[in-house]
């Protein structure tokens, strides 16, 4: 890929052969000339669907209708090639379906450069952009499937109709949609366990002697496992050629801004640090903690003790709202030695944890409180802990009683039930927010323990609870991303003005990368 | 004999003796090395000790068993655990650059802690255990052996009582040791169905239709409902217990229950009464209704802790560790005798170093102990020593197992071999 002022109309015989169908495997890099300009719309326009496909996968269940119909209008919007067009004329929108074929593409890759460069970034990536290639590829009729498969020489094994017939029955009653007849019909393929973890997690194979065996129905399987394990390769191996990229005064900062985008507001920043005193702890957790916490703070006062997922959830909270790390220790410190555990004993097993949680200790990472997207979506809880989010992981009866204990009104009650019965955990959040502050409409879209208890505290009066000085930096453009808003645009904007002039040939940055 | 009764105090006279004398440090070493099929699998191996005074120390590894077998003897630890092979020696962290040092391999491992089941047993809660409950490890070993030999197809599996409450797994097959951070924790996934905190009371949910795993853990469940739920644990005798089983059945069911249940006091009956409710409601509704087989499977069905056997770089207790609270070995269990396994009966420090106090007759050793005359004599003074102590038979079983694996090693090393002979 090389960099010009001009772009290139000309499409290649081999450009045309690479966009032959609408879904990609990404498995040659792009190697035309592309314009600075483009070369940052591109990446934003992409950085934003990945954004909407992030939240539309916590707001509503994968694959469902609604899922499928807002990111199909984010891919019209955005002018990605949604469905496969057979008519390679300008649509209506003046995109041709090559066009957005090649932003597809390119885009891809800029991505690739800007998300490669640690652990968390590329694992938001693939994470973000194998849930976009799963609806897309579901989105395709079975002949399209077919031919995809040919194209990019995906091909499995299948089982014998004799084998087919000995394991009927399990074969039944292992997948949801495969009834007796259906298994006859399709060709069942059989590949090892570890290629199939998504169906083995959910038990929805049957899985004999470190085979799964898959019906041709949930071949996307194995294919988006195919995509993720070649991602991650391809964007270690980029990672490699990394430095050549960061040498490059121009475009370093382009990509730095593009990676730092999908982080969200960064709670980890102390403004507050020391602005809260721990006797302040007991109210604020009525007042202006979310559920969550306000569950894991009475759990800790009532036992003395939170076991490991619960320590680090409640306790990077905490960081995230003020505590400093003395004080954090002196918090934990005289809960624990109330139960159990003794002054000693804590600070041997528990001491070193806590100032991990502040860099302290260890790799030195200073960890970052927890999103409600981790809370909801890793580590559930099991017997004997208490974290997790309670519109997620708790029986509707229980949270139901709890937010009468909390006083909610019944009508807010059976909102807040009918948003946790369709799966809008969060939204069910604000709602509990909205009703337990008076207020009708909450000026925010709530992603972050953190952002409930600072919003909460504006409510309240401005955070005077808490002689906070200012709010903690809103550092990113997280919401409006997520809106679609054109704000998202602006950090790659600054950047870009340095870049007015770049005619680089990035094609060498991806060659370490081919497939 | 006089029962010995362990003391912890004694521990520090004791464990110098249990490391000198009968720790089974060439069947250990044997384990870890695998056949030596790997270049530095034993060396980039991470041991941890755990010391008096709850010292803890990570990070150690060891490049010959005779260097493992002479830090063991000098650091005498109270606690050994094991973690994952290393891309570079372990001792040696942190000379290498940061990021560079990265866990690779390590066996799949289970965790299986009696505290987990707290609120399905009456008899004890916590850390103690009795012979009641102890069917809940044996019920847990029976499900996860069968599926992860039958459905993953893992052979070398060694079950190891923790020397306390619980039991672990290690599965040691080739495969096992090299899975992904995110297959191992898809197959512990595969493998939980009690699911939920504090904050959930039906913590098992069944949906159409029932998955063949399921079903065969079902079975082995009901091997043991009858007498471990209803007679030993009597769930539903006192009405305490009879309430919270019949918090997991629907509320027209509930109802009926408590009445029926006022004229009907025996358990084996009551539950009888519970079937019919849920064959009758199978029969009638279109989605399954489970609630027999979900409240069997939440009292009787192994909980795991998923985060234990997810990392590759987490830290367990070793087979032929002591434990340092009740001071009995972590030995390995035989599934012949399963059933029979008491872990009371599991010696402990004090009784094997006593026992070794004791004159031995020369007809007890056995003439092929002695046969070997390579073996040096402090080498095979050590093989009699363990012999004349009950942790003889668990060392033997351990044997076994790793004899198991020597067979599978064979084929590669001559697959090996004769790619050399080709060159
Ligand atoms: S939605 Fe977020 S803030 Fe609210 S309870 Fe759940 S995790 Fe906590
Ligand atoms: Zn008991």
């Amino acid at each position: 890929m090389e960099f010009s002022s001009r772009r290139k109309k000309s499409v290649t015989k081999f450009q045309t052969e690479l966009y032959g169908h609408a879904l990609q495997f990404y498995g040659q890099p792009p190697v035309e000339n592309i314009s600075l300009s483009e070369f940052e719309t591109f990446a934003v326009d992409r950085l934003k669907l990945l954004k909407t496909v992030e939240n539309l996968g916590v707001s509503y269940v994968k694959q469902s209708e609604q899922y499928s119909t807002k990111l199909e209008k984010e891919f019209k919007n955005l002018s990605f090639p949604y469905r496969p067009d057979t008519d390679d004329r300008k649509a209506q929108n003046g995109e041709s379906e090559y066009e957005k074929r090649r932003k597809d593409h390119i885009s891809h890759f800029i991505l690739r450069l800007a998300y490669c460069q640690t652990e968390d970034l590329r694992r938001w990536f693939i994470q973000q952009e194998v849930d976009l290639f799963r609806y897309r590829f579901n989105d395709l009729d079975p002949k399209c499937k077919l031919e995809f498969l040919h194209r990019n020489n995906l091909q499995y094994d299948t089982i014998s109709v004799k084998e087919k017939k000995t394991l009927l029955d399990k074969l039944v009653s292992s997948s949801y949609a495969v009834s007796g007849i259906t298994v006859e019909n399709q060709d069942f393929y059989k590949v090892p366990f570890q290629d199939a973890l998504d169906l083995v997690r959910t038990r929805k194979v049957y899985l004999k002697g470190g085979y799964v065996y898959i019906p041709h129905q949930d071949i996307i399987t194995i294919v988006l496992n195919d995509f993720r394990t070649r991602l991650s390769k391809a964007l270690a191996l980029t990672a490699r050629s990394l430095p050549a990229v960061h040498s490059d005064e121009r475009l370093q900062p382009l990509l730095n801004h593009l990676s730092h985008a999908y982080v969200g507001q960064d709670y980890s920043i102390q403004k507050n640090i020391g602005k809260i005193s721990l006797e302040q702890i007991d109210s604020l957790s009525g007042k202006s903690f979310p559920l969550c916490m306000r569950q894991l703070h009475q759990a800790l006062r009532e036992s003395h003790h939170l076991r490991h997922g619960g320590r680090m959830q409640y306790g990077l909270f905490l960081k995230g709202i003020g505590l400093s790390l003395e004080q954090a220790l002196q918090f934990w410190r005289s809960e624990f030695i109330r139960g159990k555990v003794d002054a000693d004993k804590f600070d041997k097993a528990y001491a070193y944890s806590i100032r991990h949680m502040f860099g302290k200790e260890g790799k030195r990472t200073d960890y970052t409180p927890y999103s409600c997207m981790k809370v909801i979506l890793s580590n559930p809880p099991s017997q004997g802990d208490h974290h997790g989010c309670p519109f997620r992981h708790s029986d509707p009866e229980l949270l139901k009683q709890k937010l009468q204990v909390y006083k909610v009104s019944p009508s807010g009650i059976s909102q807040i039930l009918e948003l946790v019965k369709g799966m809008h955990y969060q939204l069910a959040c604000q709602k509990y927010f909205e009703l337990t502050h008076n207020i009708e409409d909450a000026n925010f879209s709530l992603n972050h323990p953190n952002q409930y208890f600072i919003e909460s505290q504006k409510v309240l009066g401005g955070g005077k609870d808490i002689k906070r000085e200012a709010d903690t930096p809103q550092r990113s453009q997280e919401n409006t991303a997520a809106k679609g808003s054109t704000a998202a645009r602006d950090p790659a904007a600054n950047a870009s003005q340095n870049l007015a002039e770049i005619t680089e040939e990035l094609d060498s940055f991806f060659q370490d990368a081919r497939l | 004999m006089l029962a010995l009764e362990y003391e912890s105090a004694c521990l520090p006279d004791l464990l110098p003796l249990y490391y000198r004398r009968l720790f089974p440090f060439s069947q250990y070493y044997r384990w870890l090395n695998y056949g030596g099929l790997q270049k530095n699998y034993f060396k980039n191996r991470e041991f941890s000790f755990t010391l008096k005074d709850d010292i803890y120390v990570r990070y150690q590894s060891f490049t010959t068993q005779n260097e493992l077998e002479k830090e063991m003897q000098k650091m005498n630890p109270y606690k050994i655990d094991i973690g994952a092979i290393y891309s570079h020696r372990p001792n040696q962290h942190n000379t290498v650059k940061s990021g560079t040092f990265q866990a690779l391999e390590k066996e799949l491992v289970f965790d299986i802690d009696m505290t987990d089941y707290d609120d399905v047993r009456s008899c004890c809660s916590a850390a103690d255990i009795c012979t009641k409950c102890w069917t809940l490890m044996t019920i847990a070993i029976r499900i996860l052996d069968r599926a992860l030999r039958d459905d993953f197809g893992f052979q070398h599996l060694l079950w190891v009582y923790s020397g306390r409450r619980g039991v672990h797994c290690w599965v040691c097959d080739e495969a096992a040791r090299k899975l992904s951070v995110a297959a191992r924790s898809a197959v512990a996934e595969y493998l939980s169905l009690v699911k939920g905190g504090e904050e959930t009371v039906k913590k098992v949910v069944l949906t159409d239709p029932i998955h063949p795993f399921i079903k065969e853990s079902l079975v082995v469940v009901d091997q043991y409902f009858s007498q471990y739920a209803l007679k030993d644990q009597d769930i539903l005798g006192p009405k305490e217990s009879v309430d919270k089983v019949l918090a997991l059945v629907p509320e027209d069911v509930r109802k009926t229950l408590q009445q029926d249940f006022q004229n009907e006091k025996k358990p084996e009956a009551r539950w009888k009464l519970l079937v019919d409710q849920a064959s009758r409601k199978q029969g009638t509704a279109k989605k399954g209704q489970y609630f027999e087989k979900e409240i069997m499977l939440q009292y009787c069905y192994p909980r795991l802790d998923v985060n234990v056997s997810k990392g590759v770089n987490h830290l367990l207790k070793s087979p032929f560790s002591v434990h340092p609270k009740t001071g009995r070995i972590s030995v390995p269990i035989d599934l012949k005798e399963l059933d029979r396994f008491d872990p009371f009966a599991v010696p402990t420090i004090s009784i094997i170093c006593e026992e070794l106090d004791r004159p031995v007759a020369e007809e007890d050793i056995k003439p092929e102990d002695v046969k070997d005359n390579e073996q040096d004599a402090a080498e095979r003074r050590k093989i009699r020593d363990y012999k004349r102590t009950s942790l003889a038979k668990y060392v033997r079983y351990f044997d076994q197992f790793l004899d198991g694996m020597a067979q599978s090693w064979k084929g590669e090393l001559l697959k090996k071999s004769d790619l050399q002979k080709e060159f």
